[in-house]
């Protein structure tokens, strides 16, 4: 037996009480943790590619538009490799509005192959007949090359809306109306957690045609660059080429782009902290308040210790120690339980996040929570216990 | 180990002492400017009626409450000048307590309650756990280690008590109604025990009881009433 060990047994007196104020940290860590791994999805959204490349958009907003002459200027700046380039479509499904799935016309002969190790195809219609295929494409959207309406559909959302490879699909144009038939001639699958399985690729030339009447209209313009160390200098020299055009360009990695989508969700991570920080803070008080209780109960006992030789400093530390194991015992098992339960599951927030990761720095940061629960809960009853007057512990004044 | 080999045995000297209780507005003197010796060896019985001050006394002299006036000093220290560390530790080393509800961690094994004084001390766990084991066979509980207080009489609960009180060889023993809270039978062997301790290992005993057949194992008999010796 060892000091340990009376923290233990103190811990087993009241075993139902143990196991509930455990439970509630555990849980309450979980919360904590999958509020942050909403964070941490979110987090991950914006790494999509790599450093190595530029996203080019109008200077004013990203909602509009760039001459499609830009391409081949932007091609010729010294150290950019590629040139692609993508449109926003926005339309719905006539038949389920409400399910928003996101669609982007790509320029399809260098979109895939710039974002070849993005994602994979995962099936693919047979070609009916032979096209010739740029370098860098991948064999298997040769069907999908020879069809003006083909697109191209994450497995995910194949699976949600239920759509199968070669049907049409017929969605409602809202930034550009009208009835747009597509036929499924791929399927993707993601190589990386951050790239989208949501989403559904297309001809940007049956855009131009289709809906902007062949006026070459860009939303955002990539560049693949030699070296991502001049990311920079790039940047600023494509934003000065730009700046007395019709149109002036905004330039920056990749990332910063898709940390600007976030920042549309505008104050949802405030709130998820404020939500995970409360559901801690509440944890708190139920915590307090249990070893307050089993303070209380062992008043007597405390005074024994206490009257044996035990210093106040070595009760202080049994007391808040009693506090420190069980909270951290829950927090450790619930930050690990949203780690590994929510990203063995594939868990996601449709629409949102498909898939969810909780990083380690979130769980690490949920063990730190509980320790803060524990010494916060325990510090009060640790305090009174180590205060405590032995013979009014004992009761009795004969 | 319990006869106190090469030890000088203490004695105790209570010099002028004054306890005062603060209850709100409400002042009690419950001591008031006491002197009593107690020899080394001795075992000293204190009576007197409810509220006389005799468990206040015991309280001073085992170094868990301060006078407000006075000294007292066992085994030739001033016990009541030493800060709380340094009393805590001389508790630990020099007083063993017997308490009238026997005041057992009802989590602990019988062996694990007697161990708890020895916590404080270095040593190994296993020669912790022989001392404590040496202490409970002299109480006559060597077949009960791993009981837990639930599990055992009144008598025996005590009997564990007295094992703890006695496992880190202190001086001097305190034993505030030692069999206040047993029936007769149970009483006298607890008595018993405490006279053996007495006379065997010549501990100091001083022992607070009602019970007048109780003080007559003691040597000697003291009364109190109302904060001072009748």
């Amino acid at each position: 037996m060892n000091t340990f060990t009376l923290v233990l047994v103190g811990l087993g007196r009241n075993k139902l009480r143990t196991i509930l104020t455990f439970l509630s940290v555990t849980v309450a860590l979980f919360l904590f943790c999958a509020l942050g791994g909403i964070l941490d999805s979110l987090a991950e959204s914006i790494r999509v590619g790599s450093e190595s490349r530029l996203a080019v958009r109008n200077a004013i907003s990203l909602i509009f538009p760039m001459p499609l002459s830009y391409r081949d200027r932007l091609a010729a700046v010294p150290g950019v490799e590629g040139v692609t380039f993508s449109n926003w479509f926005g339309a719905q499904d006539p038949n389920d509005p409400k399910n928003f799935f996101a669609q982007f016309a790509v320029d399809a002969e260098t979109y895939f192959p710039m974002y070849r190790n993005d994602l994979e195809i995962a099936a693919a219609s047979t070609p009916q007949v032979d096209v010739p295929l740029p370098q860098g494409m991948n064999p298997k959207l040769s069907a999908f090359m020879a069809e003006r309406n083909a697109c191209i559909v994450g497995e995910p959302l194949m699976e949600r809306m239920g759509w199968k490879l070669g049907q049409t699909i017929t969605l409602s144009g809202t930034i550009f109306p009208g009835d747009w038939p597509f036929v499924i001639r791929a399927v993707y699958r993601s190589r990386i957690k951050s790239f989208s399985g949501n989403s559904m690729y297309f001809h940007w030339e049956y855009l131009n045609q289709k809906g902007m009447g062949g006026r070459g209209a860009v939303g955002v313009y990539f560049l693949q660059l030699a070296d991502p160390a001049e990311a920079a200098a790039i940047a600023s020299r494509v934003d000065a080429m730009f700046e007395n055009s019709e149109v002036a360009t905004h330039t920056e990695p990749e990332r910063a782009f898709q940390a600007g989508f976030v920042s549309m969700f505008g104050n949802l991570p405030f709130v998820i902290r404020v939500i995970g920080l409360a559901v801690v803070f509440a944890i708190l008080l139920v915590a307090a308040n249990t070893m307050i209780m089993s303070f209380r109960e062992r008043t007597t006992e405390i005074g024994v210790l206490k009257s044996l030789g035990f210093e106040d400093g070595t009760i202080f530390r049994i007391v808040l120690a009693e506090a420190a194991v069980i909270t951290l015992g829950g927090g450790i098992v619930g930050s690990l339980l949203a780690k590994f339960l929510i990203e063995g599951t594939g868990f996601g927030i449709p629409n949102l996040l498909p898939s969810m990761s909780v990083y380690w720095s979130t769980v690490f940061l949920g063990v730190a929570m509980a320790l803060l629960i524990g010494a916060v809960s325990g510090i009060v009853p640790a305090w009174q216990a180590s205060r405590l007057q032995i013979v009014d512990a004992l009761r009795r004044v004969d | 180990m319990l006869a106190n080999e090469g030890i000088v045995m203490a004695s105790v000297e209570v010099s002028d002492v004054t306890k005062i209780y603060k209850r709100d507005a409400e002042v009690l003197k419950v001591l008031d400017g006491l002197n009593l010796t107690i020899a080394e060896g001795d075992f000293v019985a204190l009576m007197g009626p409810s509220g006389s001050g005799k468990t206040t006394l015991l309280n001073l002299i085992g170094g868990i409450d301060r006078p407000t006036l006075g000294q007292v000093k066992v085994g030739g220290t001033d016990i009541s000048k030493l800060g709380g560390r340094a009393l805590a530790k001389w508790r630990s080393r020099h007083i063993g307590f017997i308490f009238q509800l026997y005041n057992l961690i009802p989590v602990l094994t019988a062996l694990q309650n007697v161990e708890l004084p020895l916590l404080l001390v270095r040593m190994s766990g296993a020669e912790r756990r022989k001392r404590a084991e040496t202490a409970l066979n002299l109480v006559g509980l060597g077949d009960r280690l791993k009981h837990y207080p639930r599990q055992l009489s009144g008598g025996q609960e005590q009997r564990v008590a007295i094992a703890r009180a006695i496992v880190s060889d202190p001086a001097v023993i305190v034993a505030d109604e030692p069999t206040g809270d047993l029936d007769r039978k149970a009483g006298e062997e607890i008595l018993s025990l405490i006279e053996r301790l007495n006379r065997e290992f010549k501990k100091t005993i001083v022992m607070v009881t009602h019970d007048p057949h109780a003080a007559e194992h003691a040597n000697r008999m003291v009364h109190l009433d109302k904060g001072v010796l009748s």
